[in-house]
């Protein structure tokens, strides 16, 4: 049983059954019984045409269930007055729904749900595993989602800016349960990307690929957080590493610059360089100048900091630093680093442990607090 | 989309506005209470932003390694000074401030007179187990 090619499809039969006149929750369902049937099924009978096979089970799913609900009789009416169901051309469907599933009248948690089950064609148990929630909690979510989104007209285009805050919250949850969810983010990207022309989308897709690249040196097997001049090169995935590369040049050479294209451009200028040693930070520090005007965001500003300690030296990283807000998440962390690479130890293992205390996540707690625990040990000695 | 564990204690948190002991309430308001509670999961799950919710015995008991060969040394039931969790509901929101305000509602859930409690709840963020990959020279 091909489940990557039932993903695939999900969108494509989803859009073609309410381009035909069905409500976006009912033909959801349909789908979603269709789906069901093709893994019973398929195995022993494969279709010629799976598409085909797929828009004439969960039609057939849609109309029973507008039959059997007798209080949807009017719209059965309706629905069988529609002109015979003829090819629809997948493509245009597949992008409605994308915008449908970012709608802003949903919470970013319903966006991604609605996104993961309607355009990405996961079980809601797949879902909420990867989520770490109830089955029954992901499935009131994704059922309130489709409620939110039931009156939305389908033909009108969403806006792009969304849908592409939607799929980096995706990449950015990573992996936990039997779903990837980074590969998954990716894959529905890179469909994106076929079905829209958009430097933005471009410059995602090639952002997620420069990150996906590094990820198995990331971490260290068990599951400390390795820094990036740390990391083995040698491990990074160079072909995704190219793809991303090109895509980002191809985005580029348009001339219409936001700021997905200029963060990938930031993770390129990490990939390419041979060593840590040979990054060009100045090249970076330039990047992020841009982004800091694209974004007006304190994080990115937080960055910069950092490549301008690399780019001019830790005292010029501190003095950027001086002009931030020190309740900036990972503002501590920055500022031990620099402290450290100044030669200031004791500073650094004080500023290493408070960051620790804010740490965001286990992983990166961790590392912080072996930073301090390693400089309290070299400095004792 | 990150999860929250909202934290009551027996004992150990600051008191409450309307603190009359339980056994001191009428059948009535109890009831009310524990309704409100219900209703107040029953609603998160209707949202999607329900986990999980337990509740805890109030006896508890500390233990510890004592060496080799030796049994774990305990001390008992809790003494009456020490912090004492009743019970928890984990929650999975958008923002930190959806935090906040539903601890708040869970902290006006109905006691003495039908009023409010005014209970001091804990929220604590999880520790995530990986970071995400967000920009960040660090990684």
């Amino acid at each position: 049983m091909n489940e990557a090619l039932l993903r695939s499809l999900t969108p494509s039969v989803l859009g073609i059954l309410v381009r035909r006149g069905a409500d976006f929750a009912a033909a959801e369902d349909a789908v979603q019984d269709a789906l069901v049937e093709a893994v019973r099924v398929w195995p022993a009978d494969p279709p010629r045409d799976p598409k085909g096979w797929l828009v004439a089970v969960a039609w057939r799913r849609f109309l029973d269930a507008t039959r059997a609900d007798a209080a949807r009789r009017r719209r059965e009416d309706l629905v069988d007055g529609e002109p015979a169901p003829g090819p629809a051309s997948a493509v245009d469907d597949t992008l409605q729904l994308y915008f449908l599933c970012a709608h802003p009248s949903l919470t970013p948690s319903s966006a991604v749900a609605l996104t993961l089950r309607a355009v990405g064609g996961l079980t809601t148990r797949q879902i909420a595993q990867a989520y770490l929630v109830p089955e029954a909690t992901m499935a009131q979510r994704i059922s309130r989602a489709k409620r939110t989104v039931s009156g939305v007209r389908f033909d009108q285009p969403g806006d792009v800016a969304t849908v592409l805050r939607v799929l980096y919250l995706v990449f950015n949850e990573g992996y936990s349960g039997d779903v990837d969810l980074a590969a998954e983010s990716i894959r529905l990207t890179r469909q994106l990307a076929g079905a829209i022309d958009h430097p933005e989308v471009a410059g995602l897709l090639a952002l997620m690929l420069l990150h996906h690249a590094r990820r198995a040196t990331r971490t260290a097997p068990d599951g400390s957080l390795v820094p990036l001049a740390e990391q083995d090169r040698s491990r990074w995935d160079t072909e995704a590493i190219a793809e991303g590369v090109e895509i980002l040049q191809a985005a580029l050479a348009r001339d219409r610059l936001g700021e997905f294209q200029a963060q990938a451009a930031i993770a390129a200028l990490h990939a390419d360089a041979p060593t840590a040693e040979e990054t060009d930070w100045v090249q970076i520090v330039e990047w992020y100048d841009e982004l800091a005007r694209l974004t007006d965001s304190p994080v990115v500003r937080l960055n910069r900091a950092v490549a301008v300690g690399e780019a001019n030296g830790p005292r010029a990283g501190l003095a950027a630093l001086a002009a931030l807000n020190d309740s900036l998440p990972r503002h501590t962390a920055v500022a031990a680093y620099l402290h450290k690479r100044d030669g200031d130890l004791a500073t650094a293992a004080r500023l290493y442990a408070e960051a620790a205390q804010k740490a965001p996540n286990l992983a990166e707690r961790d590392y912080l607090t072996r930073q301090a625990a390693r400089l309290n040990a070299r400095r004792c000695r | 989309m990150a999860k929250y564990l909202l934290l009551k204690h027996y004992r150990g948190a600051p008191a409450s506005v309307n603190a009359a002991p339980m056994d001191q309430w009428t059948p009535e308001e109890i009831s009310a209470h524990v309704q409100y509670m219900h209703d107040f999961a029953a609603r998160l799950e209707e949202t999607g932003e329900f986990v999980d919710s337990q509740a805890l015995a109030p006896e508890g008991t500390f233990v510890r390694y004592d060496g080799e060969g030796r049994p774990p040394v305990t001390d008992g039931p809790f003494a009456e000074t020490k912090d004492l969790i009743a019970g928890w509901m984990v929650i999975d929101v958008d923002s930190y401030e959806r935090a906040i305000e539903l601890a708040g509602e869970l902290s006006a859930a109905p006691g003495a007179g039908g009023e409010p409690i005014h209970e001091w709840l804990e929220v604590r963020p999880f520790l995530a187990s990986s970071p995400t990959t967000t920009e960040c020279h660090l990684r």
